[in-house]
């Protein structure tokens, strides 16, 4: 069984078996983030090129690290305070980064499709690291990675998407991967988060916290970014803590062994209570490790793939 | 509290639709029985029975759009003199409209005017919640706490929401809710006039306002209504075309509603005659033609609510010319006599107005009123519809006098005004 994508440019398009092989070697590279030595030379001489359009601390870390510890090349460029400034286009700056010979390009952008169209420019693999409010396939993975090794499985399983879903590409990757695996998707939000047609995509859509959370397995909070907090989307932090932050008492609605999860950076307070953030079922921490995991299995995939080397 | 019985009395009440003459028992402050065989029933021992031969006893009055100066505007008017205002016009529920100083936008407001109320009025306050964060229309208010707190709808002011964006979503928002949005249609720019545009406001110099100014926002309101899903009520309609565009909404199913002021349904243009300020109104009064079709589209149940658009106004805002004065009129006290004059006249049957003041509203709102239904709460306003009067300046109860029923001949008056059993006013 090979790969047959020659980018990750979003969980659209793979397969049930596709996401299974990724995960299973993620599973694998777990296994070397917990030795002692965690270097190894699987991707050594090749040359790994961080392309972040938006700002990241987190993602661009666990892409780096991910790298470095399977030996590749790595380089940051954060763009949003260089050459695209000064009026360079995605395109141009794609053909450049090009010309330098990469292995692999991970890339963020803020715009939907931008990195869709970066891949049509250049000769190396190239993975979605998150492109506006469309796609972030990595996170997508590292989501199914933590729900399988705590619960064993994915499908059959409720999955609660709760928040900003309008404006997530988080909840768009998870939607589709939770779907491929057969889980049972909700999503939960004021109808002001919620993109119109959701409930053709494939969830069951639920506007109270006290619907949608019943008998759930796994709690997945999304971010609410802080612009839309003050009667743009939402009337206040205070209101929308109190229909849709995830606290104790809405969390008991769920199953007691349900999972709480979130992408990070969280708002305590705002879209999840501090105790929940931190509590027995917050499988938070976790997601991180995998994140690194899940981001060695996508890179050693694409840039060992046949075809894709240069 | 003693038992009590009104006997003889005509009833009409829309919620069940009876109009007959019987006897209303009322027990611990609720109706106990109602009906011609309702003393056989049940009097209880003891009742105070009040002879009421040929008087009408209604539901009391829901008024849906009721300005007040307090907080802010205390020497214009105060909850507790509003509330003796109503009472003397058998509105034994009014709706506060948010556009005090300070806004009613937070839920800390919405508690201050509660609390003031249920110290200080004689009728059932209930605060109406802003839309937009100081009816800016801007940024949208917290619905669910207001909503919890006790606001009864959300509503912008005298003002449509400029911005369509922000219209959309505070429909979205508030459809989670179940909330009411009730919207002054008035388009601020188009509507930037003084009346209603035409030959006469072209013969007395004034700037006129065009009735587009009231349908263009509420044809885009609806739009957006059927969009969202969102309970929508225009506040105050002035023109047979949004008549229209009201009555196409609801065969189209939206849940839609709409409210007239008693002011358009009785008065036109004409009674501004050189300059009367008490006539300066928002939406405009409009043509005798188009107050007539609004009558009309009232009987049919196309406009569901009177509202007395009560908004008092001082010396300092109206005694000015007319195109620097203030907008409105108090109408708390002449809102049923007025509206009496379309049964008189035969315009509209005299259930279909009490439901239009009373039952309506209250369904809308969601409020325990509107009804004489055993188990209902006593509102109740005892009316002598042939009681001739006229209106005097000095009689008037609220704190301004900026009626413009002001020496009107009037030909129905309330006697008598319950709220829970109890006689808050008599005549």
């Amino acid at each position: 069984m090979s790969f047959p994508h020659r980018h990750l440019l979003g969980i659209k398009g793979l397969s049930e078996q596709d996401i299974l092989y990724l995960l299973d070697r993620a599973d694998e590279a777990v296994k070397i983030s917990r030795q002692r030595e965690k270097k190894t030379s699987t991707l050594r001489g090749l040359t790994q090129i961080n392309l972040f359009f938006e700002a990241s601390t987190r993602t661009q870390a666990s892409f780096e690290l991910a790298g470095k510890r399977l030996g590749a090349d790595v380089m940051n460029m954060s763009v949003a305070n260089s050459s695209v400034k000064k009026g360079e286009t995605l395109v141009d700056t794609a053909m450049t980064l090009n010309a330098m010979r990469p292995d692999v390009l991970i890339v963020r952008h803020s715009s939907a499709g931008a990195v869709a169209l970066l891949s049509q420019k250049v000769g190396c693999p190239v993975i979605n690291a998150g492109d506006g409010a469309h796609e972030h396939p990595t996170q997508a993975l590292l989501d199914a990675l933590t729900i399988r090794r705590a619960k064993g499985k994915v499908g059959r399983l409720i999955v609660a998407i709760c928040g900003d879903v309008l404006h997530s590409r988080v909840a768009r990757s998870n939607i589709l991967l939770l779907n491929a695996l057969g889980a049972r998707v909700r999503v939960i939000a004021p109808s002001t988060l919620l993109p119109s047609g959701i409930a053709d995509m494939g969830v069951e859509v639920f506007q109270r916290m006290e619907d949608g959370l019943k008998d759930a397995d796994v709690v997945m909070m999304l971010r609410l970014q802080r612009e839309r907090m003050a009667g743009s989307f939402v009337p206040s932090v205070r209101e929308y803590f109190r229909y849709f932050g995830l606290d104790v008492d809405k969390l008991r609605l769920a199953r007691p062994d349900a999972l709480v999860m979130h992408p990070g950076p969280m708002n305590r307070g705002v879209e999840i209570a501090s105790d929940i953030a931190d509590g027995p079922q917050s499988v938070i921490e976790l997601q991180v490790e995998m994140g690194v995991a899940v981001r060695m299995a996508v890179m050693e995939t694409l840039m060992l793939r046949e075809g894709n080397q240069p | 509290m003693t038992p009590r019985v009104l006997s003889n009395v005509r009833i009409v009440d829309p919620s069940t639709g009876m109009d007959e003459v019987g006897s209303i028992v009322i027990v611990d402050g609720r109706i106990a029985a109602i009906g011609a065989g309702a003393v056989d029933v049940e009097t209880p021992s003891g009742a105070e029975v009040e002879d009421c031969a040929g008087l009408i006893a209604v539901p009391g009055l829901v008024d849906a759009c009721v300005h007040i100066g307090e907080p802010g505007a205390e020497h214009r008017e105060t909850i507790a003199s509003a509330s003796r205002a109503a009472a003397r016009g058998g509105v034994t529920s009014i709706i506060m409209m948010p556009d005090t100083d300070p806004v009613i936008d937070d839920v800390a407001l919405v508690d201050f005017v509660q609390r003031l109320a249920r110290d200080e009025a004689v009728v059932r306050v209930h605060p109406a919640a802003a839309l937009t964060k100081g009816l800016k229309g801007e940024e949208m208010t917290e619905f669910g706490l207001l909503l919890e707190a006790g606001a009864v709808w959300l509503s912008n002011g005298r003002h449509t929401v400029d911005n369509p964006a922000v219209m959309r979503r505070a429909m979205t928002y508030a459809r989670d809710f179940g909330a009411v949005i009730a919207v002054a249609t008035q388009d601020r720019r188009l509507g930037a006039g003084v009346m209603n545009e035409g030959l006469f406001a072209s013969w007395l110099g004034l700037p006129g306002i065009p009735r587009e100014a009231e349908i263009i926002p509420l044809e885009r309101d609806l739009r957006l209504a059927g969009l969202t899903g969102a309970r929508y009520h225009a506040m105050s309609i002035s023109v047979p075309q949004s008549a229209d565009v009201i009555r196409a909404a609801k065969e189209n199913g939206l849940k839609v509603t709409a409210g007239i002021s008693i002011n358009h349904l009785t008065l036109n243009e004409t009674d501004i005659g050189e300059y009367r300020t008490f006539f300066r109104l928002s939406p405009p009064l409009r043509t005798e033609d188009d107050r007539r079709a609004m009558v009309a589209a009232l009987a049919e149940g196309v406009i569901d609510i009177i509202v007395s658009a009560h908004d008092p106004q001082d010396v300092d805002t109206k005694r000015l010319p007319f195109a620097d004065a203030e907008n409105g009129a108090i109408g708390l006290e002449t809102m049923l006599a007025a509206a009496l004059r379309l049964y008189h006249s035969g315009d509209v049957e005299l259930m279909r107005l009490v439901d239009a003041m009373s039952t309506r509203p209250a369904r809308i709102l969601g409020l325990d009123a509107g009804s004489l239904a055993p188990g209902a709460r006593a509102d109740i306003a005892l009316i002598d519809p042939d009681y001739p009067w006229v209106v005097s300046k000095d009689e008037l109860i609220s704190k301004s006098k900026n009626s413009p029923f002001e020496d009107a001949r009037f030909t129905g008056k309330v006697l008598q005004t319950l709220v829970a059993g109890v006689t808050i006013h008599r005549a």
